[in-house]
This record gives structure tokens, C-alpha cells and sequence, in this order.
């Protein structure tokens, strides 16, 4: 229901003919929080373009958009979860957790994989909804939450597997029914132009559209600005902070399933130890992306180009033939620059 | 318009031929062993702007939660057209048309202003599960009722934060206008306003009466209350210290009260010599201590 009031207010002659002067497209453009990033996205891809040979080429491509899918689809629900107003520490080893579990319990109650995988995507909503939870009845900040989910998580991991297996990873799952067609969905290539593109590039962008189309039309989107951007503000007007809070952290349990289930059927064994620092990879595509760490600002397409940047720089430097050790040092460069460039680029564009 | 005698919580409403919109009766909030609130008796009909005053500390904020739902009260009854409510959560009152304008506005200042205007109440197009926002009618709607309030913004894209402090008012005015609240709760909206800012939140004021909405005016200055007001309360410590309709009322009794009223008549007759000292410059609560000092 809705009323409308006659006009009543002077003044009506426009003050917007006034004193404000229309913004150019340019300014427009320059406001969008991702472009810090594709800045950087588009110097990045020139320098490797220059120097490294290998780099040019299209199966050069199609691993980069490889390596950069395996952060870049995680980093979807952790910018979706950022732009919330909340991190999550533990994504990176929930993720070893839901391989660990799907392989697992494949394995010991010797079912079809897809039971296994069943388990796990219970197990992975089950972690998001644990770390939702807990952040809204503790209102503790989601950094203490999610760092003491990460170190349970981390010992789970591998005390239940030495418990389960004897080892510190899990026994290979190939010969496993059902193995082939969960391969098929979550780990096998296809050729295009006779480049092999790995299929989670393709779930990348099908998740990286999603994200962006719930984000900016719909209004589960519009509440998760809102919750990000002032939680106070956003829970007087009746926006369900607490169960936009859990689901966003749901939301990243899902797609720490996925990315579990790729590694599983993938490389056919997970080990235990892994994915411990990824959570922090996620974070930066995200903020890299133009994602503010305060939450209520940012895109997915953002954290999407964020990823890529990780991918190309990766990449690129064993194409330019360097010491794969400078990864980090250009990644810990790149991300200290699009913050600098995002924060400048904003408020250059906000004066009028 | 409700009658009432002077004392507190007999504001029975002899002339009401039908249920108030709003009524609190003997409605008390305490946190632990402190009673931020003892006993507020108040009636709220259709057209007509019940006034809240009160120095800083008074219970008016606490008040306002209860009335919004954020709080639930811990003594007396909260009634709605006549039913007793209980409010777990601002959105109960809210679809109950209780609306109110925060002193903080309720805004997220990142984003967009037609994106803040229909927070909470987006309108949706399209079926199932590809419900989505739809964007083109919500901006040119946010668009037309902050034109009519006088406000005519170059972006209705730009983040909220980039308006002034008055546009921001408005914006949480038109909003809570424009969603059917039939009653709009009004914290200190022109607290932190100029002059001629304050002056368009105050005819808006009358705009909504004029439509037919009980509006709660919560503020510390006499002059604006009682530029818009029909029925004023006064809250001190806690307790209503007066509970007037206009007619029984001039603003220099409500200046009075304002100042310390009763507190002030004792004074002034212990400081007594000579002609009577003048109360009249008594504006602002917030100078009440020094005043008395110079009294």
C-alpha cells in the first residue's frame, strides 16, 4: 500500500539546474568499484603480454582462466559474504574439509561418489551455517568466529583422516561408481578451437552471472548492501539482518563444496593438510576487486577480475620463465596498489 | 483530538469516538535496576501531531523503541486501534503502519538513494524465482516523492551519503510517508538542521497531518513543536511531567516547562527580590543549568 502526499515543500524551481553541472560518462564509469582493478587487470596482461613468448598463446590462456577459476569461483561467494560486511577465515580449509568428506564417506560406507558428495554439501552448509550462527548469537566479529572455525576445522581435517585412512590424505576414489559423471560436472575439459578449457571456467562465469544478477536485481542483493553498509540502518527497516548474515555464510559453504569437489575429482585424493592461506587469496581477489573490507561496497565482476589477476600474474610468471617464488611478492604488490588506486579512483570520482 | 487533564496517564480521551491509532497505557521500560521509563500514558489519532519533549537523558529514545517495536516494554499495555500489540521486531510495527524516521535516518549512506528508499519494501516484477527488483519503476517513483517534498536530486543513483543533512531527512521522511505509515514517529528530525531546512521538515509535518497520519514529533525545541503541534508531552526522568492539548497551552508555558518548569517556580520564589525575574528567555533545556545560576 502506498500514499502519496501533494506538493507542499517550496523551492520547487530546480535546484539541480541550479548547481549541479550533469556528471560526464566518463565520471560515471570511473565510480564503478571495479575499475581500480581491471587498471590493473589490463597492466598486468601487458607486461607478461611483452615479455613472456608463452603467454601469447591461446592454451596459455585457457590456464590462466584455469588457475584463475579455482580462487575466482570462491572468491564469488567471498565478495558476495565481503560486500555483507563479514570475512570468513575458514573458507580455505572448508574446502579441503568437503573434498575430505565426500571422499571419505564415499570410501568407508563404500557408496556411489555422489552419496559422498551429498554428504559433504551437508557438511559444507552445515560449517556456513555453524559460522552464521555463531557470529549473529555471539555478535562477536566474524574474524574470531570464522579463525576459531578455521583451526577446528584444520585439526578436524587431519584427525579424521588419519583416524578414517591411516593417512594423512585419501585413498583414490577413481574406480569408484558414479566417479566418471561427477568428473564430467565438476573436473573434465572441453576443447574449444582446439584449446582444452578446463569446465570450472565455465561454472566460474555461470556463478560469477548469477552473483552479479542476485546482487544488483534482486532484493535478497539489495539486502546484503544494506546489512554490509549499515546493519543498524538495515534492521530498523526490516531488512532479516541474521538470516542475511547466515545465508551469505551458507552461500560460501556452497561454493567450498564446489571447489571441493573439483580438487576431489580432480586430482582423485585430497590431502588433509591443504588449503590453509587460500581464504586469505579469496579475501584479496575480492579487495582487489574493489570490495570495501568495511563491507557494503563492491561487485562479484570485481572480485571475478581480482582472480584473474591472480591467475594471470601465477601464470605469467613461470611463462616469463622467473622463480615461481616471486608469485607472492607481485600478488602481495598488486593487491597494496588496486587498494591505493580503488580508494583514490573513488573519491576523485565522488567530488563534483 | 484527545482531551486530557494535567496529570500524567489520565490523557482519557472524553471526545474520542473511536479507538486512537496509538495508545500507550502506564508503559514502563527498565534496563536491570534502572527505570528508564515509569508510567507514559499517550494517545495518537488519525491527524494530529502529538509533540514529545524532554532534555537529553529524559527516556525519549527509549520511548520511541518501544513504539517502534525495537524495545519491548516492561510494564503497561501498547495498544493499536484499540488491540493490545507486543512487537518483537520494527517490522511487526511497521506493517501495523507505525513508521518511524530515525535521528540516525535508518539509511545506508553507500548506496543509492532510490535503493535506500525502498529498503525493506523493494518492489519486485517477474515470477518464482526470478522475482527481481524492479529498478526503472522504484527510481521513478523515489524520483517523484522527493520532487514533491521540494528536493530535486541531479543522481537519484548517487549514494545517499553524498546529500546534505536536510535532503537525507527528507529522503527518510517521503519514505516512511509513501509506505502507508498512518502513524510517523519523528525523532529530532530537525536537530541537526538549519533554518530553512528545518523549516521544509516542519511543513512536511503538517503535510502528513493534512493526509490524515498521527504524527509523533520527538523533540527539544519548543519553537519547532509548537509551530505543528496539537497535543503536547513533556517527559522528565522518566515521567511525563505535563500532558497538554495546545489549547490549554501558549509556548511560553511550554518554554517554562522546557526550562525546569516546577523547579524553576521554586527557585524564583527563593531568589525572590523586587519585581519577578522573566522566564521568557529560558529557550533551550540545554542551558538550563547556567541559566539558573545567572537567575
Amino acid at each position: 500500500m502506498s500514499r502519496t502526499l501533494e506538493p507542499t515543500a517550496p523551492g520547487s524551481g530546480s535546484e539541480k539546474t541550479l548547481r549541479v553541472a550533469q556528471r560526464s560518462a566518463l565520471r560515471k564509469f570511473m565510480t564503478r568499484p571495479e575499475v581500480g582493478s581491471l587498471v590493473g587487470a589490463v597492466i598486468v596482461f601487458s607486461v607478461f603480454f611483452t615479455i613472456a613468448d608463452p603467454f601469447r598463446t591461446g592454451a596459455a590462456l585457457a590456464t590462466i582462466l584455469y588457475a584463475s577459476s579455482t580462487i575466482g569461483i570462491m572468491a564469488v561467494a567471498v565478495a558476495l559474504l565481503m560486500i555483507g560486511g563479514e570475512f570468513d577465515l575458514s573458507a580455505g580449509v572448508a574446502v579441503i574439509a568437503s573434498g575430505l568428506t565426500a571422499s571419505m564417506f564415499a570410501w568407508y560406507f563404500s557408496v556411489n561418489v555422489w552419496v559422498g558428495a551429498a554428504a559433504a554439501l551437508v557438511v559444507s552448509l552445515t560449517i556456513g551455517f555453524l559460522n552464521g550462527w555463531l557470529l549473529v548469537r555471539t555478535k562477536l566479529p566474524s574474524f574470531l568466529v570464522t579463525l576459531a572455525m578455521f583451526l577446528m576445522l584444520q585439526g578436524l581435517n587431519i584427525a579424521i583422516t588419519k583416524l578414517v585412512t591411516g593417512q594423512v590424505s585419501t585413498t583414490n576414489i577413481s574406480d569408484m561408481d558414479g566417479f566418471e559423471s561427477a568428473r564430467a560436472v565438476f573436473a573434465s575439459s572441453f576443447s574449444v578451437m582446439g584449446v582444452d578449457v578446463r569446465i570450472t571456467v565455465v561454472w566460474w562465469m555461470v556463478f560469477v552471472g548469477l552473483a552479479t544478477w542476485v546482487l544488483m536485481r534482486t532484493r535478497v542483493g539489495n539486502w546484503i548492501y544494506a546489512v554490509g553498509g549499515n546493519q543498524e540502518s538495515a534492521r530498523a527497516v526490516g531488512v532479516p539482518v541474521a538470516k542475511v548474515k547466515i545465508g551469505l555464510f551458507m552461500t560460501v559453504g556452497f561454493f567450498a563444496w564446489f571447489s571441493g569437489m573439483h580438487l576431489l575429482f580432480m586430482f582423485n585424493t585430497v590431502q588433509s593438510g591443504e588449503g590453509v592461506g587460500n581464504e586469505l587469496l579469496y579475501i584479496m581477489a575480492a579487495v582487489v576487486g574493489g570490495c570495501l573490507l568495511t563491507g557494503g561496497y563492491g561487485t562479484v565482476v570485481g572480485a571475478a577480475i581480482g582472480a584473474f589477476i591472480y591467475g594471470m600474474t601465477r601464470q605469467g610468471i613461470v611463462y616469463a620463465g622467473w622463480d615461481n617464488n616471486w608469485v607472492f611478492f607481485f600478488v602481495g604488490a598488486m593487491l597494496l596498489l588496486a587498494v591505493v588506486v580503488n580508494g583514490w579512483v573513488r573519491t576523485q570520482a565522488n567530488k563534483r | 483530538m484527545t482531551s486530557a487533564k494535567a496529570t500524567p496517564q489520565a490523557s482519557a480521551g472524553a471526545g474520542a469516538q473511536t479507538a486512537p491509532l496509538l495508545e500507550l497505557d502506564g508503559i514502563g521500560k527498565s534496563f536491570g535496576n534502572i527505570r528508564a521509563l515509569t508510567d507514559i500514558g499517550l494517545k495518537v489519532g488519525a491527524g494530529e501531531v502529538t509533540c514529545i519533549l524532554g532534555d537529553n537523558g529524559a527516556g525519549k529514545s527509549t520511548l520511541i523503541k518501544i513504539i517502534a517495536g525495537l524495545y519491548r516494554p516492561t510494564a503497561g499495555r501498547y495498544l493499536v486501534d484499540g488491540g493490545e500489540v507486543d512487537f518483537s521486531s520494527p517490522r511487526h510495527a511497521l506493517d501495523r503502519g507505525i513508521a518511524t524516521v530515525y535521528q540516525d535516518l535508518a539509511i545506508v549512506p553507500l548506496m543509492p538513494v532510490w535503493r535506500n528508499f525502498f529498503l525493506g519494501s523493494e518492489l519486485r516484477r517477474g515470477v518464482g524465482p526470478f522475482r527481481m527488483l524492479d529498478a526503472a519503476r522504484m527510481r521513478r517513483i523515489a524520483d517523484e516523492e522527493l520532487k514533491k517534498m521540494g528536493i530535486d536530486l541531479p543522481d537519484i543513483d548517487a549514494p545517499v551519503g553524498n546529500l546534505s543533512g536536510g535532503q537525507r531527512q527528507v529522503v527518510a521522511i517521503a519514505r516512511a510517508v509513501y509506505f502507508g505509515a498512518r502513524v510517523l514517529i519523528l525523532d529530532e528530525p530537525t536537530a541537526a538542521l538549519g533554518v530553512k531546512q528545518s523549516g521544509v521538515v516542519l511543513k512536511y509535518i503538517n503535510a502528513a497531518r493534512d493526509a490524515g497520519l498521527g504524527v509523533i514529533f520527538i523533540t527539544h525545541n519548543p519553537h519547532h513543536a509548537f509551530l505543528v503541534g496539537d497535543h503536547f508531552v513533556i517527559i522528565k526522568l522518566g515521567r511525563m511531567e505535563l500532558d497538554r492539548p495546545r489549547a490549554e497551552l501558549t509556548l511560553d508555558d511550554l518554554t517554562h516547562h522546557m526550562a525546569g518548569g516546577a523547579e524553576l517556580d521554586a527557585l524564583q520564589h527563593e531568589l525572590k527580590r523586587g519585581g519577578a525575574p522573566e522566564v521568557a528567555p529560558l529557550h533551550d533545556a540545554g542551558d538550563e543549568g547556567p541559566d539558573v545560576r545567572r537567575l
